[in-house]
């Protein structure tokens, strides 16, 4: 009885998302506009240090991989109705999985067994950390956006005080562990590269990369093309459905929360074992948060996800050039023109929906009116 | 019910048309000086692509009943909904007691006094019925005073109409017909002199439905003028004083329900000839292959919803349900397919016994042979964001026709589904195409195909045909005749006594969660499964 006509499949994913990116960086430059600069001066200056700048394409590069791993696990979950806010939390617990393993085992395996092996714990820590919300959930009905946002509080909490316990870097007093030995950490780009004879500016841009475009075939696959998949959308889409198909729903939201806690925690791949090298605090600074407006931008598709986590790094990486260049703009200014690109592709990703679907059908149909 | 079959479409219509002329001259000459109630003029409404009214022109008599018919999707409820202001027409000009008024929201429309009973009830069932009917005049901040007017207005109204009703009484604890009651109040209340109801019958038993309209022939003496949309035609020829016949956006005949009768009017509806009774041969019923034994289920809270639940399904027979809505059907099939687990009681099927402690589940149903057509296809039959390719498998996304591994063998289930389409006349026959985008009788014919073509044993069929136009009714009933005679054991609920009686072997009634009684085919009386329905047992005891 819905008197709005439903959107194109082509203008929901093209077209609206493009529609409230261009509307967020009409308001941004506004903002900038109010602080006397000019607005078109700053989005060049953007555009160059996230792209043209010496190694700015593999800073921009090294932030999209941390979208890509939080996007893909909200994505996941969200194929399931489920909203992971927990990102952040499974992100930081699979960092520890990943630190544990290298701190534990680096004096005694190669590189080519210990990487694969701190990957995999990244993933299982990260996956094993949205369990306990999982099974809330699937059990006893606590609603896991309340549950995994609580869990981020714990994971903070655990983080705190194993780094400054346990795990701190004997006579030290900052709440950082030891350093990784070599062969713990994953390889620069610039590295692999160079050894085949291509140069590129010296980035934090590391092999992750590839994991992150290998998970995204993974989350392709996994939700269009098996059976597993076809579960976990029949029971986002329509939980009765899902029951009279006979899917086990309990099991079906405890394994979707699991791939998505795991992707989540491969984000720690990028951080600790390609970047950072050690374990430290606060080192998901706020990326699986932004997973969320990541997969909302992207549709909760792979190829959407890519795409606006290149865009977010984009805006993290060219957003500091800003800082760099302007006076007026501030750190403090970036944030407020991130949060508006959220807010208009996130939150409001749908707020011009009904307008944009009039607007096609009425042009649709104007052309056959006549017959009827 | 046979009918001369020779007689052309076409020249139905334009007889069908030429009448409404008439009808529209005679009312014009009449002596009767008084314009009609409600007027409706060249009123046209388009969504997208579909025109949903046409040139509709509508006169209703003040102080009479009005019966709008057709099929589903004829635009009867697109029509109310103009006249009550939900929706605007794109032209065209509506006349209350000969005045041309402009009608912005359902706000105009009670400004009128025109009140609207919706199928689907608009009521707060954790309040009382006082509190429902205080709904939208509270009469201040403070609720001390409305209550109080509202009360005294309440005891009038039903006083005056015979709509006895506890004001104190919480409306979720009311039975449906006295729902509908506080709903018909609450118009009253607000100053309706024309009443429209929407379907009011479709969760009613025969004899509720008979109070109803005991009630609205009250109202109409009273002077209040009802336009009653429905498509049931008994209930037009036993309750109306003119019908109007709607079919494709299209009004296509006015007649005086006395000169008129029910095949006729189906005539119009369709556009052709109507078989009423599609049940042909009785089936031939074998060997048992469902028997529930004392079976009982609880809700959520515990309150009981099936006791003692005791039959035997036989194969190659059609065992129908009655009952009236909600009377623990839902809950029964919800059972015996696995999806709610029995607390007491055994299920036997196809050789393995289920009860509480080893209950059954629909993927293991499903692999013994089981289908099942669920009463909503929209929230479980289908899933209307996928495509028709992807609702196709579902519930058999673990077998063969998926691919039968980890991987779901895409192409195949594609060019499946597509031959499905072709074979149960899915229109469009397009796999790639959303589920939501179908017409409620096309995908209910997907569900019908995805369930058949599974070669069940054992059918569980609810709804088969709610919401469903004619033309698809007939084919889905073929289709279950078949494949009953094709051995497989077909359990049918329906709150259509109509279509169980017309299909059914055998009958089973059911009330408040129990089997109240058995009838043979052709032993069936409709009065008779009504009172049962009802929860009476003896005729004599009828109100």
């Amino acid at each position: 009885m819905s008197s709005v006509p439903p959107l194109p499949r082509w203008a929901d994913v093209g077209l609206l998302p493009i529609i409230n990116l261009v509307i967020a960086l009409l308001v941004s430059g506004l903002v900038v506009l109010a602080v006397g600069e000019n607005p078109l001066r700053a989005i060049d200056i953007m555009l160059q240090g996230a792209f043209l700048y010496e190694g700015s394409l593999g800073y921009t590069l090294y932030y999209t991989t941390n979208f890509i791993f939080t996007g893909l696990a909200v994505s996941v979950a969200f194929h399931a109705l489920l909203f992971n806010i927990g990102g952040e939390g499974q992100a930081y617990i699979g960092g520890l999985g990943a630190g544990l393993v290298c701190l534990a085992l680096d004096a005694v395996l190669p590189g080519l067994v210990l990487i694969p092996l701190a990957i995999v714990a990244a993933a299982a820590f990260g996956a094993g950390w949205a369990l306990a919300p999982a099974w809330l959930q699937a059990y006893r009905g606590s609603h896991v956006v309340i549950t995994t946002i609580m869990f981020n509080f714990i994971a903070a909490g655990v983080m705190v005080s194993l780094l400054a316990g346990p795990l701190i870097k004997p006579g030290q007093s900052s709440p950082t562990s030891r350093r990784f030995s070599e062969n713990a950490q994953i390889p620069d780009m610039q590295e692999i590269l160079g050894a085949v004879g291509i140069e590129i500016a010296r980035s934090p841009l590391n092999l992750s990369f590839v994991l992150a475009i290998a998970a995204c075939v993974f989350v392709w696959l996994l939700i269009w093309h098996t059976r597993f998949g076809y579960a976990v959308r029949t029971l986002g889409h329509s939980p009765q459905a899902a029951a009279y198909a006979g899917i086990r729903i309990p099991r079906t939201i405890i394994a979707a929360m699991a791939v998505s806690g795991g992707l989540a925690g491969l984000m720690a791949v990028n951080e600790v074992l390609g970047v950072q090298h050690r374990l430290l605090l606060n080192f998901t600074a706020g990326y699986g948060f932004t997973g969320i407006a990541v997969s909302l931008m992207g549709r909760n598709h792979p190829i959407g996800i890519v795409l606006a986590s290149l865009l977010f790094g984009a805006l993290y990486q060219g957003g500091s050039e800003l800082d760099l260049e302007f006076q007026t703009i501030t750190r403090d200014m970036l944030l407020v023109i991130q949060g508006l690109i959220i807010l208009f592709s996130g939150a409001l990703a749908y707020m011009l929906n009904p307008p944009l679907a009039r607007l096609i059908a009425s042009l649709a149909h104007r052309p056959r009116e006549a017959p009827a | 019910m046979e009918m001369e079959e020779e007689r052309a479409d076409q020249s139905e219509a334009a007889e069908a048309s030429a009448d409404v002329n008439a009808d529209a001259n005679a009312n014009a000459g009449g002596g009767d000086a008084s314009p009609p109630a409600v007027e409706l003029r060249r009123i046209n409404k388009r969504f997208g692509a579909v025109q949903a009214n046409r040139d509709i022109d509508l006169a209703v008599d003040r102080g009479s009943i009005t019966g709008i018919i057709g099929e589903n999707g004829a635009g009867k409820s697109t029509l109310v909904s103009i006249l009550y202001g939900f929706y605007t027409a794109d032209s065209g000009e509506i006349r209350i007691d000969g005045t041309p008024i402009r009608m912005a929201g359902s706000a105009d429309a009670i400004e009128h006094g025109i009140g609207m009973v919706h199928q689907h009830f608009m009521l707060v069932p954790t309040m009382s019925v006082l509190e429902n009917a205080m709904l939208g005049r509270e009469g201040g901040p403070r609720l001390a005073e409305g209550e109080r007017s509202t009360r005294a207005r309440m005891a009038e109204v039903s006083a005056a109409y015979g709509l006895e009703i506890d004001p104190d009484a919480l409306v979720g604890e009311l039975p449906v017909g006295l729902q509908q009651r506080v709903e018909i109040l609450k118009t009253l209340l607000r100053g309706a002199r024309i009443l429209i109801l929407d379907e009011p019958t479709g969760v009613l038993t025969p004899q509720e439905a008979d109070r109803l309209f005991e009630i609205l022939e009250i109202l109409k003496r009273d002077g209040v003028t009802i336009l009653l949309i429905t498509h049931k035609l008994r209930e037009i020829m036993a309750a109306t004083d003119a019908v109007y016949v709607m079919r494709r956006g299209e009004m296509v005949a006015r007649r005086r329900t006395r000169e008129t009768s029910q095949e006729e009017l189906a005539r119009l509806m369709v556009g052709r000839d109507v078989l009423f009774a599609v049940g042909g041969e009785p089936g031939e019923p074998g060997a048992p292959i469902l028997a529930v034994e004392s079976l009982g289920h609880a809700d959520e809270r515990g309150a009981p919803r099936l006791t003692d639940i005791r039959f035997e399904l036989r194969s190659g027979e059609i065992l129908g349900l009655a009952g009236v809505a909600g009377n623990g059907q839902s809950e029964l099939l919800d059972v015996l397919s696995g999806i709610a687990p029995p607390q007491s009681g055994r299920i036997d099927f196809a050789g393995r016994t289920f009860t509480p402690a080893s209950p059954a589940n629909p993927s293991l149903l499903r692999d013994m042979g089981l289908a099942h057509i669920p009463e909503d296809r929209q929230q479980r039959g289908l899933v209307l964001p996928f495509t028709a390719s992807e609702s196709s498998i579902l519930g058999y996304h673990a077998g063969a026709e998926a691919g039968g591994g980890i991987f779901l063998a895409l192409a195949a289930i594609r060019e499946r589904c597509g031959l499905l389409m072709e074979r149960y006349d899915v229109r469009p026959p397009d796999p790639g195409l959303r589920c939501g985008g179908f017409s409620g009788g096309n995908q209910q014919k997907m569900v019908v195909a995805r369930e058949l073509s599974a070669a069940p044993k054992a059918l569980l069929v609810g709804q088969p045909t709610r919401g469903v136009d004619i033309g698809a009714i007939e084919f889905i009933h073929s289709q279950l005749i078949e494949i009953r005679d094709a051995g497989c054991a077909i359990l049918l609920v329906s709150v259509e006594l109509d279509e169980i009686m017309s299909l059914s072997d055998r009958i089973l009634v059911m009330n408040a969660g129990r089997i109240v009684g058995e009838a043979a085919r052709g032993e069936a009386d409709a009065d008779r499964i009504g009172l049962m329905m009802a929860g009476v047992g003896e005729p004599a005891a009828a109100a």
